[in-house]
């Protein structure tokens, strides 16, 4: 019994952690398609957001420092994607191509720079702490490696990502300027006939998605582990998409499904532990197997942003 | 009519010219609204009123010309402006986010708040509720667009201007898509605005309509300024001459025919609704070779869906349809349009008629595309789908001449020209046309109705739907009066009287 919920709190911890990477980028996933902009460029960013976290954090010694800047560099990309998408009436889906490449080409270039040719940056000193450490441990209020510390002993990020959940919940549905940015998805004709700058709102909301991206990335490179190195990313940002979808454009969908992508995850990683007999690589593919599965079955009609993807043109530029 | 105030100038267009690339839709347009004062604006499909209503609106800038509102010069280039100078505007088509309530719509872009921009949503249903009943605008605060029947969205549009505090209310078009019944509630309405004090710039085809409700009308062909009159001095007649340019004759010429073997034959049809409610109810008609047989009936009635279910974009539940003979009865729309040859002029011309971003000579190919005509193997031959289009545009008057145009930049009377066009190109048996005067001006109607009846003259059937009963009475050969999904009278066009026919569309017996 005591194993079993020891097992149960390995699995409810891991899960914990590998979804918070999700949870950032998918939210920023929401904002941005919910004001009518496709934005596939997600991975980029979050990858960007990785290098640039583990790479300020190992130079300053700072992992918030690092955090900040991973969030910089994504909305960095994301006013790009901004800029083509909105002011020059980009096909959406090609710019965020583009800056899948973009995102992760110039991580590696200045990883290359700065560390003398390497695609991958050294060990961090001091990763993201954990806030409620002090509780754990002997002769502390709970023993260590025991279900509370498996679960609660978290990552800041982790505690961070479901506190934005609640705040972008927030911003989108009791707030003047979520519910411009929803309008604005929805319909921007009607928006810009009321007076709002449908430019404005959606330039905001790509900036902010990339940002949260950069968040996303860097809660993987130095908080789930503690360097950024070119393989740490390697799909996340588009299984935030598919949880972003599977989660209906909502914050609280998009938390419930990425949670359900880190338990893939944490069962992956559980399974392996426990030495099952079964190959790695098999395991590995439980997540993306996991995507594909919801997207296809389960998902069914869902409600997109109604403008989603189209371009706004405001009609007379003479 | 309330009273006008002649001291006071609210709106003074003068020399308002818009150019889009080469074409000129408004050409030194001069426009004088008083405070209180209903304006309507008049002219065929395409004569650029919408345009000339955007340039007031702040959403076109016009190439020349000057804007004063209450005797102030102003450069209104953005809705902003406009909405600060306490312009409104209702757009011809509907500016509302469907999925937002009616609250959300009103304040949109003007939102009570708390402290931190935090909605205030009881305070914004409070401020709405006391609006709607202000001005005896009945609608439900709480309620979702899309839920909202035409006549109620129409009504949170106006709610909208005049949450902003409009004093010049420019309508486009609002009574195009209205109910009979939805239109006399709109003239309350109106005549509630003028009684406050609010001008109104409303623009309607229908001239029955402006002498009922305009104190001035000003008229604009192909982009000028024709003329401006008092509405109690001029005939309706004189209206539409100066309009169209030329005679425009409201009976529709026909000679007396005798109708061949029978093309339709519709027995025992029943039909749900999206819903799973049964609209059609054992209905039985039937059509004949040289025959115009209208459909009168109240919006509601099982019209759209008995023609859905004609054209094959719905299924039957039970019963049976029958072209020439043939069993059509849920085959699929290609079958029904190319192999039994019927033809559908579609009530929603944005959502059935057309691929807006598609132009003029695809639009004209969607249902012949693969014919030897237009297609070899598996390319399409370009130059004979332009070809048909010049021929198309000449022969039904299509504005702008070009058929490389998309189809969603021309004027609503032109988009319906095109379908009717092609609908006919592709010489049916049977047309099924439903509301084909929709939003139309009177010399474009006159045309529309004279394309009926030259398909009726070659000894085709046509099935014609409408809600305006004028139509149904001028153009048919028989009336059919369908209430609650069944055929209650079949009645002569030449005897018909219109009294009897409203008896049966209310649900009484004859
Ligand atoms: N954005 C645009 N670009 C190019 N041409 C346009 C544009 N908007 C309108 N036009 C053209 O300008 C002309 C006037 O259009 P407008 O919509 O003002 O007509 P309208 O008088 O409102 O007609 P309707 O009664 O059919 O609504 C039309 O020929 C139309 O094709
Ligand atoms: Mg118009």
């Amino acid at each position: 019994m005591e194993l079993i919920i020891q097992d149960l709190g390995f699995i409810i911890g891991t899960t914990l952690m590998y979804s918070t990477p999700l949870i950032f980028t998918s939210l920023g996933g929401v904002i941005t398609e919910r004001s009518g902009v496709i934005n596939i460029g997600l991975e980029g960013m979050m990858y960007f957001g990785a290098f640039a976290g583990a790479a300020v954090a190992y130079f300053s010694q700072n992992p918030w420092l690092g955090l900040l800047c991973a969030a910089l560099g994504g909305a960095f990309w994301g006013l790009v994607h901004a800029i083509a998408c909105v002011s020059f009436s980009a096909e959406q889906i090609v710019s965020g191509i583009a800056l899948n490449f973009l995102g992760a080409g110039s991580a590696l270039f200045i990883s290359r720079l700065l560390f003398d040719g390497a695609t991958q940056t050294l060990t961090v000193a001091r990763k993201i702490p954990q806030p409620l450490d002090f509780l754990f441990g002997e002769g502390k209020m709970f023993p260590s490696s025991g279900f509370m510390d498996l679960v609660f002993n978290r990552f800041a990020t982790v505690y961070l990502a479901f506190f934005l959940v609640f705040v972008v919940w927030f911003v989108l549905y009791k707030t003047k300027l979520g519910m411009r940015v929803r309008a604005v998805g929805e319909n921007p004709e009607a928006a810009n006939t009321l007076g709002i700058n449908v430019t404005r709102i959606r330039y905001g909301a790509v900036i902010m998605s990339g940002f949260f991206a950069g968040l996303g990335g860097a809660a993987m490179s130095i908080a789930v582990v503690s360097r950024f190195s070119n393989t740490l990313i390697s799909g996340h940002g588009f299984i935030a998409l598919a949880a972003m979808i599977f989660g209906k454009w909502k914050p609280q969908g998009a938390l419930v499904a990425c949670l359900l992508f880190g338990a893939a995850k944490g069962f992956e990683i559980f399974l392996g532990s426990k030495g099952v007999p079964v190959a790695g690589d098999i395991l590995a593919m439980l997540p993306y197997v996991l995507t594909l599965i919801i997207l296809v079955g389960f998902v069914g009609k869902t409600t997109a942003p109604a403008a989603i993807g189209k371009i706004f043109d405001k009609g007379d530029h003479s | 009519m309330a009273a006008i105030d002649f001291s006071h100038i609210a709106v003074e267009m003068s020399g308002i010219t818009k150019k889009f690339g080469d074409f000129v839709a408004n050409e030194e347009i001069n426009l004088t609204v008083h405070r209180g004062e209903v304006h309507a604006l008049l002219g065929e499909n395409g004569a650029g009123k919408t345009t000339l209503m955007n340039v007031l609106y702040g959403l076109l800038k016009p190439s020349t010309g000057t804007i004063k509102i209450n005797g102030k010069s102003l450069n209104i280039f953005d809705p902003n402006i406009a909405i600060k100078n306490g312009i409104g505007m209702v757009h011809q088509h509907f500016m509302l986010v469907e999925s937002f309530s009616v609250t959300e719509n009103i304040v949109l872009g003007n939102e009570s708040t708390k402290s931190f921009g935090i909605l205030d949503t009881e305070r914004a249903e409070e401020e709405v509720v006391h609006l709607s009943e202000q001005y005896g605008l009945t609608v439900d605060a709480k309620a979702l667009i899309q839920d909202l029947s035409v006549g109620s969205q129409q009504r949170v549009e106006i709610l909208k201007t005049l949450y902003r505090g409009a004093n010049i209310l420019i309508l486009d078009e609002p009574t195009a898509v209205l109910t009979p019944q939805e239109i006399r509630e709109l003239v309350a309405i109106i005549s509630n605005l003028t009684k406050a004090g609010k001008s109104i710039i409303i623009i309607t085809h229908k001239l029955n309509e402006i002498k009922q409700m305009a104190d001035f009308c000003t008229i604009i062909r192909r982009g000028r300024h024709v003329d401006t009159v008092k509405v109690s001095e001029v005939t309706e007649e004189e209206l539409a001459a100066k309009m169209v340019g030329r005679e425009v004759s409201f009976k529709v010429a026909k000679e007396k025919q005798n109708p061949g073997e029978k093309i339709l034959d519709i027995r025992e049809l029943y039909v749900e609704d999206s819903r799973g409610v049964m609209v059609v109810n054992g209905l039985n008609l039937q059509l004949h070779k040289g025959e115009i047989l209208g459909i009168a009936g109240v919006d509601g009635n099982g019209q759209t869906q008995l023609i859905e279910t004609l054209t094959g974009l719905r299924k039957a539940k039970s019963g049976r349809i029958e072209v020439l003979g043939k069993n059509i009865t849920n085959l699929s729309p290609g079958k029904i349009i190319n192999k039994h040859k019927v033809s559908h002029i579609p009530e929603d011309r944005q959502k059935r008629g057309l691929v807006f971003e598609f132009d003029i000579a695809e639009n004209m190919i969607l249902e012949s595309y693969f014919k030897p005509a237009f297609s070899k193997r598996f390319t399409l031959l370009r130059q004979n789908i332009y070809k048909n289009a010049a021929t198309l545009i000449e022969k039904f008057d299509i504005r702008p001449q070009d058929a490389t145009v998309q189809a969603k930049s021309l004027s609503g009377g032109n988009q319906q020209k095109m379908i009717i066009a092609r609908e006919v190109s592709n010489e049916p048996e049977l047309l099924v046309a439903a509301q084909p005067t929709r939003g139309l001006d009177v010399g474009a109607i006159e045309y529309v109705h004279q394309a009926l009846v030259a398909q009726r003259n070659e000894g085709k059937a046509v099935l014609l739907v409408s809600f305006e009963l004028d139509e149904v009475m001028n153009v048919s050969d028989r009336i059919a009066v369908i209430f609650e999904g069944k055929i209650v009278g079949v009645l002569d066009a030449d005897d018909a009287d219109e009294k009897e026919i409203g008896l049966l569309m209310a649900g009484g017996t004859a």
